[in-house]
């Protein structure tokens, strides 16, 4: 085949055919494409606001890597005035998060950010060792999931930081709307904000966003390359059975058939999704409006960007472990944040303020039947979303403070000023049964 | 690049990333030296190469984390020095002299 030129600056020689409009750009030409098009996504959606301090959920693999290099580079160029730091999360596995952990501290020099890096130690008192050697093997993939699924806004609480962003693609979000066939969750899945209400006691919203949300993985890891950028990736968690006729590998399949397929999906999920108004109702009040909270996030560990890390052993068993649904239950999870105000595209930030009330929706639909609902409320304890009294990750603590060797019962770790969680677990489910709730 | 010493055969680079090296004994980087012709006598070509790679570097068992129905599995780009494969013909491409050609995974955590 003749080397074709460039579409846009018919100079070069196209190094790159996009998925989404089969259009064939050069090097520079695409860096440059992907990048305004993730401007427009946070400039239309209202992502950010001047003053604002970011921390990037930052893994040292594809997807959170280039999001950090193209908002630094966007931070930058379109002088957004926000500050950029970096937030990652280490499940205290020995040697899982080593080579990770090192690339994430390379690209903190590299792209000149600030970098905390928060053990599960320092947000729940327990490292995941610690919990394997008192749960065993089995089943510590439970606590594993439902610690991550806090990890990221627990650390940003701490850190005094409102906004998360986490490198979650157009990929993720169709394989999600694939699997989520319930429209209320459609709403949270597809949306590019949500917030969870009051964390951690401290009555203040973390807002999560997902800015590569219309990307194509596929453009992540061809961004990635042609930048040059140094990501790690991880050994392969997939095991042949649970990747054949996953969503995952749907999603992959409907690519190669039709490029645009991916982004088919997350929209008409968006679409299914604007058709239940009510659909962030569920939350209990705690929530606005026209910002989906963040859903109760459920079992199994490692989502697929957060996992395959493995280093062999433990966590290799652990992720084989895991059934295809479970992995991609855990990626909705951590998709969850979803609003309707992409549509709206008001002028100012996004409202995401949590007890503010009264609908903005006015142009939405009436829904056509009413659907089964989630009622959504918060952990009694650590104030996160949940569907009960106490959520999951208080009440897997609990479980495990109570039955704490008396000699590892020191928790003197500097973070519990803030984080009261771990020491208030337990009598706050004294003082719950007390209550006699 | 130098043609090769033997007209039967020719040197290529093959790359691997994004976490497909783990299949290829952590290999990232292949120099090899194929076969210029097929059984056929027909010019080697990608899909040929896909096949040398499966039955002579690959370690792994598990070919159909590299190969899926008789072609690279969905997820994995292939780069052609530095272009997306699909605009070079794909499996059709006849692999040249000094070919780089990288298989990088999009399937591994991010
Ligand atoms: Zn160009
Ligand atoms: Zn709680």
């Amino acid at each position: 085949m003749p080397p074709s030129p460039c579409a846009l600056c018919h100079t070069n020689r196209a190094l790159i055919l996009r998925p989404k409009d089969h259009s064939k750009l050069c090097r520079q030409c695409f860096l440059t494409t992907f990048e305004t098009e993730i401007h427009h996504t946070i400039t239309s959606t209202s992502l950010f606001t001047r003053g604002e301090k970011i921390a990037i959920g930052a893994s040292g693999g594809k997807d959170s890597t280039v999001l950090a290099s193209v908002l630094k580079t966007l931070n930058e160029r379109y002088d957004y005035g926000v500050e950029l730091v970096l937030l990652s999360i280490d499940e205290g596995i020995k040697g899982y998060r080593d080579d990770s952990l090192e690339t994430v501290k390379r690209n903190a020099q590299q792209y000149g950010m600030e970098l905390t890096i928060l053990g599960y130690d320092e947000l729940y008192g327990w490292t995941m060792d610690q919990v394997v050697e008192q749960v065993g093997k089995k089943g510590n993939c439970t606590y594993c999931g439902v610690f991550r699924r806090q990890a990221l806004d627990r650390g940003a609480a701490r850190l005094g930081v409102r906004h998360v962003v986490t490198g979650h693609n157009a990929d993720d979000v169709a394989e999600t709307v694939v699997l989520r066939g319930d429209l209320p969750r459609l709403s949270r899945t597809t949306s590019i904000v949500t917030s969870t209400p009051s964390i951690l006691t401290t009555h203040t919203n973390i807002k999560r966003s997902k800015p590569l949300k219309y990307a194509y993985e596929k453009e992540i890891v061809l961004y990635a390359h042609h930048k040059q950028l140094d990501y790690f990736s991880t050994e392969c968690i997939y095991s042949p059975e649970a990747f054949r006729g996953s969503a995952r590998a749907l999603i992959k399949n409907l690519e190669r058939v039709r490029p645009s397929a991916i982004l088919d999906v997350v929209r008409s999920g968006e679409d299914m999704a604007k058709l239940v108004p009510g659909s962030d109702e569920g939350c209990g009040g705690t929530c606005s409006s026209s910002v989906p909270v963040a859903e109760e996030e459920e079992g199994g560990c490692g989502n697929a960007n957060a996992n395959g890390r493995t280093a062999g052993g433990e966590m290799a068993s652990i992720e084989q472990h895991l059934a295809q649904s479970e992995v991609a239950a855990e990626h909705n999870l951590e998709v969850e944040v979803t609003t309707s105000s992409v549509n709206g595209a008001q002028n100012g930030s996004v409202p995401f303020t949590s007890g503010k009330k009264g609908r903005k929706n006015k142009a939405q639909p009436v829904p056509l039947r009413k659907l089964p609902k989630q009622v959504m409320g918060q952990c009694k304890i650590c104030g996160y979303l949940s569907s009960q009294e106490v959520c999951k990750a208080c009440m897997l603590l609990d479980g495990l403070n109570k039955n704490r060797p008396r000699n590892t019962i020191e928790l003197g770790y500097e973070g519990q000023k803030k984080d009261q969680s771990i020491n208030g677990v337990a009598s706050g489910i004294e003082k719950l049964a007390v209550n006699g709730v | 690049m130098a043609a090769s010493k033997e007209d039967d055969t020719i040197s290529i680079t093959v790359e691997f990333s994004g976490g497909l090296e783990m299949l290829f004994s952590n290999e990232r980087k292949l120099p090899l030296s194929i076969p210029a012709k097929d059984d056929t006598g027909a010019r080697t070509n990608v899909a040929y190469l896909v096949n040398y790679l499966c039955e002579n570097a690959m370690k792994d068992p598990k070919k159909e984390l590299f190969v899926l129905d008789g072609t690279v599995r969905p997820g994995i780009l292939v780069l052609i020095n530095d272009a997306d494969w699909e605009l070079e013909g794909e499996e059709k491409y006849e692999v040249q002299e000094g070919d780089n050609i990288l298989f990088v995974s999009t399937l591994h955590g991010g």
